[in-house]
């Protein structure tokens, strides 16, 4: 099983733990992953603000390179595990089918760079994969320090689901949540797995935009999470997690409610059940890892197929 | 619950004349590709309802919408709503009608951004150029380097809070400092030459109005 990949910007910079654990995992799960050469920025959502068509033409680029590394494929499957950048890609694909005027102009600008997309790229979230592709029951199987006890609140964000994607439901995903089960964690039940986490207004690993309203964003969905019995909290998103972890003593200070949680990447939690050490999976570069004592490392894995 | 400032009248607001309404911001707001769509608005507030940053609004987005469409425009482009709109797209998902609602704000900020009348220190609109600008330059964004153009062109004082947390950040290796770029950067230039060069051709169609003099500087 292999996938091209587009990290994007983040992954190189602050969420650089999201890629070292996602390419530890994909290498235990025998998942190969080929990093799309010269990939672009893919335009996040403020360039969305400034020039539309642009914005399409060069998402639409990576998807041009992707096609193009492998020429001849009916299919070629493009792994995007930020939230913004999976979104993004879903997006141009949609508008590139639905408005002439949105495929004719960005078919001009590829032309131009001397490049072409034919419609063959399909866009996958590791997410999507794990449980689609690898599927849980092959994932419980190779669990090898179950993760029993310990409480999840599974956490979306705003881009991951919708409003295009189709791997999972747009108001109510379940996918993390069984995927969380599968490695024997109890996921809880709670409402704000879509709720905006504030990125853009405490401007994720920017400068707060409007960072007042940022904090509440961060404030409501930590205390939620804590109240419910969470003992971790998992995203899928870059932006997602920085929030919620650079800006977490802040929102409590603020709103005179202080909570401590751990914010992780699904990823790192995958591959402590796989039995992966922290420091592959860039636990250390967390600015705070507190979850309860596991149990030691067993042998056979959870099974607790969904 | 707080005191009201002002009277439940606001003084200030008063009955639209013809010659304040502009009769074709609606049209060009729809322009965009599914705009047409914001004719379908049953302004039943869902989109309202959904959003989280409502409460820090001064026109929900219902209320945009139908102040678009009555041709309100320097009430919407003034807004302080369409910075304030996160784009988590919770409204487009929940739109009983399907109206792109996000792709509705962007258009709005593309407007707003292109006829200048966005405030000039507000962090959003100065985070779109900065960020625009980078990555037609470089292809990529460097994180690390947005957020202290950012920093210094927003609120500097705040650079001086947030420096120990950005400190942490470095020393465990979540904050590099290099460059990111793509190797075609002239390939790149040549494809956002040619959407400039088309959009000028079609005119001020779906919205792309700005395309030639935004972030190419």
């Amino acid at each position: 099983m292999s996938y091209a990949y587009y990290p994007g910007c983040s992954l190189k910079g602050s969420a650089n733990p999201y890629e070292q654990s996602l390419l530890a995992v994909c290498e235990r799960l025998g998942v190969g992953l080929d990093e799309l050469d010269d990939w672009n920025c893919c335009g996040a959502t403020a360039y969305w603000a400034v020039d539309q068509m642009k914005a399409f033409a060069m998402t639409v680029r990576n998807l041009a390179l992707a096609e193009a590394a492998e020429r001849g494929s009916v299919q070629v499957d493009l792994m995007a595990p930020c939230g913004g950048c999976y979104m993004m890609l879903l997006k141009s694909q949609r508008y590139l089918k639905e408005h002439q005027s949105v495929a004719g102009t960005v078919e001009d600008a590829l032309e131009a760079a001397g490049l072409h997309y034919d419609g063959h790229v399909r866009v996958r979230h590791p997410l999507d994969v794990f449980v689609n592709d690898i599927g849980l029951e092959r994932i419980a199987d190779a669990v090898s320090r179950p993760l029993s006890g310990l409480k999840v609140a599974s956490y979306y964000g705003c881009l991951l689901v919708r409003p295009y994607a189709t791997f999972d439901d747009q108001h109510e995903p379940t996918s993390m949540d069984r995927l969380m089960a599968a490695l024997g964690a109890e996921p809880i039940d709670w409402p704000l797995k879509t709720r905006c986490c504030g990125g853009s207004c405490c401007g994720g690993p920017l400068i707060g935009t409007i960072r007042e309203a940022g904090l509440r964003l961060i404030s409501d969905l930590l205390q939620e999470a804590k109240r419910r019995g969470a003992d971790v909290l998992v995203t899928a998103c870059p932006l997602c997690q920085f929030n919620l972890e650079f800006f977490q003593e802040r929102a409590g200070r603020e709103f005179g409610k202080p909570v401590e949680l751990t914010v992780g990447f699904f990823t790192q939690i995958l591959g402590l059940a796989l039995g992966l050490d922290e420091r592959s999976l860039g636990i250390q570069r967390m600015l705070r890892w507190q979850l309860p004592e596991l149990a030691a490392a067993a042998v056979g894995g959870a099974h607790v197929h969904a | 619950m707080r005191k009201r400032t002002s009277s439940p009248w606001d003084e200030s607001r008063r009955v639209k004349r013809q010659p304040l309404i502009d009769f074709g911001f609606a049209e060009d707001i729809s322009a965009i590709p599914g705009g047409e769509r914001l004719r379908d608005c049953i302004q039943c507030g869902t989109c309202s309802a959904v959003c989280p940053m409502s409460a820090y609004m001064d026109y929900t987005p219902r209320r945009l919408i139908a102040m678009t469409r009555a041709g309100m425009k320097d009430e919407v482009l003034g807004s302080f709503s369409i910075w304030v709109c996160a784009s988590c797209y919770a409204c487009t998902a929940a739109c009983p009608k399907q109206i792109p609602i996000t792709d509705m704000m962007y258009a709005l900020k593309r407007t707003a951004i292109h006829e200048g009348v966005h405030p000039k220190r507000f962090a959003t609109p100065v985070l779109a150029k900065e960020f625009v600008h980078s990555v037609d330059r470089w292809g990529r964004n460097t994180e690390s380097r947005l957020a202290a153009s950012l920093y210094l062109k927003t609120r500097p004082m705040l650079l001086l809070e947030d420096a120990p947390l950005g400190g942490r950040l470095r020393r465990r290796g979540r904050m590099g400092l290099r460059r990111e770029s793509i190797r075609h950067r002239a390939q790149f230039k040549r494809m956002l030459q040619s959407v400039e060069s088309g959009s000028r051709r079609a005119g001020a169609a779906n919205g792309n109005a700005d395309a030639g003099s935004e972030g190419t500087s």
